[in-house]
């Protein structure tokens, strides 16, 4: 019996739970599953609370998902963290945002919570950083507000002269309380605030949402929605690896690749504005299917589009190839091990430059991937260039994507109506792949309503292995090292 | 190699500049005629992000590329609020970063204005009413100008930061 098998049959399953069983489990079989994650003989997907209840999603690789869920009436469970690292912020989490303590959790910090949601307010300056001992450190500390455009967070860098000794992270400023609003919603309202999650993966973030209601009401979307879908999701992808693979070169200073990049992400979301009445393509997946055909006009443009992209693009990666004092400061540049990739099953481009050949494309799989033909490419040297070499193998990948699709998609209808189908109770899951990595939507539908839902962005577990590849870098090489990783704020703060 | 990436850039992608609607034009006109005259042409933008989705971020980034070009209008983004003419602000104002935004805003020398980005920096958006969440910009320090969307497009934010200079 596999290991994920073994902890199901240890525990009682729980129906109406799809596509991926679930095990009420006891705090014995708990326990066993943090000492399986912590061998490496399984990975963590995901680790969030309700009120009195924890569950804790499971893969074991290649692709067998599973959920526990373990009742703590009395509010305290056993830490997952203290035997696992990636667990910790999950952890502090949903001590923050449900009340639950995790028991033997060495670190009490509150994580999203600043102290600042009630009426009483403790001094900020009362959050306690992480030491770092030895002769002439010295701390920097930079943000919330960060000197470019870009989201809020607190980087407390140690360093001795230019060298980083620890870097910590502090993250939560851009709490929106997400999760509170998504509970006991309309699925209308939720899907418009699931889609502002993280705005640059707004299609991903759809795209999960509705393949998770429609997991729990057992409903199956037109072919050609769902072809439409993947559309979306690789101009997304598209979109985003061409801004990266500017915005990291001009973080070298080599601002003539971002320049060009940011032309050729400009005619991306004109594309898809076009083509589907909207830039960045937002609140276009819907649980059902989407919200807006593409005729054959959009198909026409789209098809233009690609080789124009594609033509544009070589010589920029030729330029970069080519150019030693950019891959100076590129290459074993913020490495990331393998074996670190691997323990916090880093997703997206993190964990593929780092030797972890995982995409949610692939495994476990979703239609339409299933029936087309595309490489997922893996590095193992886990700098900041096998994180651009990555963006640009997707790249390539992805207009080969968008070329099948255009030329073979499905006719017929692209939205079923929800009113005539189960309102529940049902749980439904996703796994979908977002441009950083895998994205997981857990939800349960009650009475036709989102009762709770739980999204967990791939940033989750790619924030703390920024911590350990800066480590031994230099501090001007830390803009680099958190482009190549462009973790999102948002995503991650809720 | 370089001088073809760089013949790449020139005309013809910057687009002409996006006309003003009456409503902005009412607005701008609402300003301070004196302290333009004291500023010149040329606005300093500091961007602070207090709560977004990172949706608004993306469009304000593209004005920057060379279809918009936001800096032939004398309008660049500078580091620091204390370089900064305008503030640039999105998001449902976080309780979270509440203060941060606070203290940007006093950090950044008089005379001052502050552009209040998006749904969510109109009145919260779809975050409105959560326990994180304080609201508009406005909650929290004074709006001269709202462009709302959801994110409004790099034309609509040209559009907003033109009417700031032109009364």
């Amino acid at each position: 019996m596999t290991a994920l098998a073994a902890l199901l049959a240890a525990g009682i399953p729980v129906g109406g739970h799809y596509p991926w069983p679930c095990a009420a489990v006891s705090e014995t079989v708990w326990r066993d599953a943090a000492t399986t994650l912590a061998d490496g003989a399984l990975t963590l997907l995901g680790l969030w609370g309700e009120p009195g209840r924890a569950h804790m999603a499971l893969l074991e690789e290649p692709a067998a998902i599973a959920v526990v869920s373990l009742d703590c009436p009395d509010g305290h469970y056993p830490s997952v963290g203290a035997m696992h690292a990636p667990a910790i912020r999950l952890e502090r989490a949903m001590r923050d945002l449900f009340g639950l303590i995790p028991e033997g959790l060495p670190d009490t910090r509150p994580w999203l919570d600043h102290g600042r949601w009630g009426e009483d307010m403790p001094p900020a300056a009362s959050y306690p950083f992480l030491p770092a001992i030895g002769e002439a450190l010295h701390q920097i500390p930079v943000g919330p507000v960060h000197a470019g455009i870009i989201e809020p967070g607190h980087f407390r860098f140690t360093a001795q002269g230019e060298t980083v000794v620890r870097l910590e992270e502090r993250l939560g400023y851009v709490h929106k309380g997400i999760e509170a609003l998504l509970s006991d919603a309309q699925i209308a309202r939720a899907e418009r605030i699931v889609a502002r999650t993280s705005g640059d993966s707004t299609v991903a973030y759809s795209l999960g949402f509705a393949r998770a209601v429609e997991a729990a009401l057992d409903i199956t979307p037109p072919p050609r929605a769902v072809w439409l879908r993947a559309v979306m999701a690789e101009l997304e992808r598209l979109a985003n690896h061409f801004g990266d693979f500017g915005a990291i070169c001009n973080d070298a200073s080599f601002a003539i690749v971002l320049a060009h990049c940011a032309v050729l992400r400009e005619r991306v979301l004109r594309a898809a504005s076009a083509c589907f009445g909207h830039r960045l393509m937002m609140d276009r997946i819907v649980p059902g299917g989407v919200a807006v055909d593409l005729g054959a006009a959009g198909i026409a443009r789209l098809r233009d589009l690609l080789p124009t992209l594609g033509d544009a693009f070589a010589p920029l990666v030729a330029l970069y190839d080519k150019t030693a004092s950019l891959l100076d400061r590129t290459v074993t540049t913020g490495i990331l091990k393998p074996e670190l990739a691997r323990r916090f099953g880093a997703g997206g481009y993190v964990g593929r430059a780092s030797g972890r050949n995982f995409d949610a494309r692939k495994q476990p799989g979703y239609p339409p991937y299933d029936e087309l033909r595309f490489d997922v490419p893996v590095l193992t040297d886990g700098d900041v260039n096998a994180r651009v070499w990555i963006r640009v193998h997707e790249i390539r990948e992805s207009l080969g994507l968008l070329e099948q699709l255009l030329t073979r998609l499905p006719d017929g209808p692209v939205l079923m109506s929800l009113e005539n189908v189960s309102s529940g109770p049902g749980e439904g899951m996703a796994l979908v792949e977002a441009f950083r990595g895998d994205l997981l939507v857990w939800l349960r539908i009650v009475e036709g309503r989102v009762q709770r839902c739980h999204l967990r962005d791939a940033s989750w577990f790619q924030w703390p292995l920024l911590e350990a590849v800066i480590e031994g870098n230099i501090v001007a090489d830390f803009p680099l090292c958190n482009k190549s990783f462009n973790c999102s704020y948002s995503g991650h703060d809720l | 190699m370089l001088k073809f990436l760089l013949q790449g850039l020139r005309a013809p992608l910057t687009e002409p500049p996006p006309a003003l609607d009456a409503e902005l034009a009412a607005l701008a006109a609402a300003l301070d005629r004196t302290a333009r005259k004291r500023l010149g042409r040329g606005l300093a933008i500091r961007q602070v992000d207090a709560g977004s989705c990172n949706g608004c971020e993306l469009e304000i980034h593209a004005l920057n590329n060379a279809f918009h070009d936001l800096e032939r209008f004398g309008l660049r983004f500078v580091a620091s609020p204390r370089h900064a003419d305008v503030l640039l602000v999105t998001g449902p104002v976080t309780k979270n970063m509440r203060e941060a935004l606070e203290r940007t805003w006093n950090a950044t020398p008089d005379p001052k204005w502050v552009v209040a980005v998006g749904d969510c920096g109109a009145d919260g958006g779809v975050f409105a009413g959560s326990y994180a969440v304080v609201g508009g910009v406005s909650a929290v320090v004074p709006v001269d100008l709202v462009i709302r969307g959801c994110p409004p497009s790099p034309t609509q934010l040209l559009r907003g930061l033109l009417s700031l200079l032109t009364p």
